[in-house]
């Protein structure tokens, strides 16, 4: 077998495989900003994504803003910047850890979960059974879960930055012997709004990106339970790949 | 009469496949059209075709003589709101109640109030006989006859002037399957519309069927009244009507 052609042919394959991503992103997102939309589904959505993954995001950022701390403290010490702690905790959570982990974990919780669920919908003829019942799958199915995911996301890492920096102050407080109010003060003094707002405008492209490769996955499967059992993890690799890159362009933008 | 729905030379590849080869088919109102064949000899592409569920290569759908394949999508799902659709599987959506499985396309698609909308629910439900008490139960608690049942409930609740049926006794026991075939018969003739179904079970063509059309290697190789379909003179009708394995027909195993 040529090794040229070979190579070729696994490029185009790629080529192929982005361009029908691309296009089906924007059927989505052109579906969820125009009528009709389907409010129920959208609210279901909303507590599915959001409110369900609280735990899971809770739980990551305590154990992480209490790890960054411990982490910095015996970094700092190496230089007598041990007062760092709280400075460098906020500003690695709000701009990094929060919504990049809070992303990871629902590349794993919610992307396997829409492919799971759409997947088994396609191989059962559902999604067929929808388009001759008069219903646009992506109107019903798919922009429900991409809107949802992308609103509610800003949300939880709002919610993860505020738990993660808790973490922090919890072991800075009674594992390093900081003073709490000079703690919380010097934390409130040194972040600044942007920090924040970077953070939560990664977690709405990170919704978008969990979802839609959730969904495409989903959406494009078939044989059986086999097929379904492909999507899912192809989606968690798909959305954990693409939200690494991401992130990284994002923060370069920001820097810039 | 013009037919309601009719297919024109229908062509369709898969995978390197010609699964279709130039399908010619056609019904019109108050007829019932059973599709027999084989396993994997194009039954269900034909169909999906026909729904729009799949891209013919080439050839025509026409419903009440207005090809569909050329029309814009927004117009061509208008059309098909002409159509119900019962599916093997019954396709019952998982995560809705059996009354809004059977209303669904009243409440998403034509804006019913959710009150009005449960109310011909549970009358479509009394119609195919699904006891009004299962319908705020989820499908995975209905036994495969009455999913079936909730499946045509869904089809035919906005009364569609062509009800498509994909296998309607597949999976269910003879006593079961005779009731799902009386059922559709009885519905066909109450709506008035045409039917399309597609079977390997002659039991269920005789009995659905005004007219059998055998599709083989991608062609309609025969076509006739329900009642010639033992005197078709087509040696190919006749060894899947008496169910051989040796004959023009090679068994794929």
């Amino acid at each position: 077998m040529n090794p040229f052609a070979a190579i070729g042919r696994a490029v185009l394959a790629m080529l192929a495989e982005v361009g029908r991503f691309s296009a089906f992103t924007g059927r989505a997102a052109a579906t969820c900003f125009s009528p009709p939309v389907f409010v129920g589904q959208f609210a279901r959505q909303c507590a599915q994504i959001g409110y369900f993954s609280l735990p899971v995001v809770g739980v990551t950022a305590v154990f992480i803003g209490a790890a960054l701390a411990l982490n910095i403290y015996v970094g700092g010490a190496r230089f007598n910047a041990e007062q760092f702690v709280p400075n460098i905790v906020v500003l690695g959570i709000t701009r990094e850890l929060g919504p990049v982990l809070a992303g990871l974990m629902l590349a794993g919780r919610v992307s396997a979960g829409i492919a799971a669920e759409i997947g088994t919908m396609r191989v059962t003829e559902q999604i067929d059974a929808m388009t001759t019942l008069s219903t646009d799958p992506f109107r019903f199915l798919i922009a429900p879960r991409v809107l949802a995911a992308t609103l509610t996301l800003p949300i939880l890492v709002l919610v993860a930055d505020i738990i993660g920096v808790m973490g922090g102050y919890l072991v800075a407080v009674n594992s390093l012997d900081f003073n709490g109010a000079t703690y919380l003060r010097n934390t409130f003094e040194f972040m600044e709004p942007q920090d924040v707002i970077l953070g939560l405008v990664k977690a709405a492209v990170f919704g978008f990106i969990i979802a839609s490769v959730g969904s495409y996955q989903g959406y494009h499967s078939n044989g059986g339970a086999l097929g379904v059992g492909r999507a899912a993890p192809g989606a968690v690799g798909g959305a954990i790949g693409l939200i690494l890159a991401v992130n990284y362009l994002i923060t370069a933008f920001f820097v810039e | 009469m013009t037919a309601k729905l009719q297919l024109v030379g229908i062509r369709k590849k898969l995978r390197g496949r010609q699964v279709l080869d130039g399908v010619d088919i056609d019904v019109a109102a108050r007829r019932s059209l059973v599709i027999i064949g084989g396993s994997g000899v194009g039954k269900s592409v034909t169909l999906k075709c026909a729904l729009g569920l799949m891209k013919p290569d080439s050839g025509k759908v026409l419903v009440d003589g207005a090809d569909v394949t050329k029309m814009p999508p927004e117009v061509r799902q208008r059309v098909m709101r002409k159509f119900g659709m019962l599916f093997q599987g019954g396709a019952l959506f998982d995560s809705l109640t059996v009354w809004e499985n059977i209303a669904f396309r009243l409440i998403y698609a034509d804006g019913v109030s959710r009150a009005e909308a449960r109310e011909r629910a549970v009358e479509t439900m009394r119609k195919v006989r699904l006891a009004p008490e299962f319908a705020d139960v989820r499908p995975i608690e209905l036994s495969g006859g009455m999913q079936k049942r909730a499946g045509l409930a869904r089809a035919i609740i906005s009364k569609p002037d062509v009800l498509c049926v994909d296998e309607p006794t597949t999976g269910l026991d003879p006593i079961t399957a005779d009731a799902i075939n009386d059922l559709i018969v009885e519905m066909v003739k109450e709506l008035g519309c045409a039917a399309v179904s597609i079977t390997h079970d002659m039991a269920s063509a005789r009995k659905i069927a005004d007219e059998i059309a055998m599709l083989y290697a991608g062609k309609i190789v025969w076509r006739g009244p329900a009642a010639a379909i033992d005197n078709s003179g087509n040696a190919m009708v006749d060894q899947f009507v008496a169910g051989r394995a040796e004959g023009p027909i090679q068994a794929v195993v």
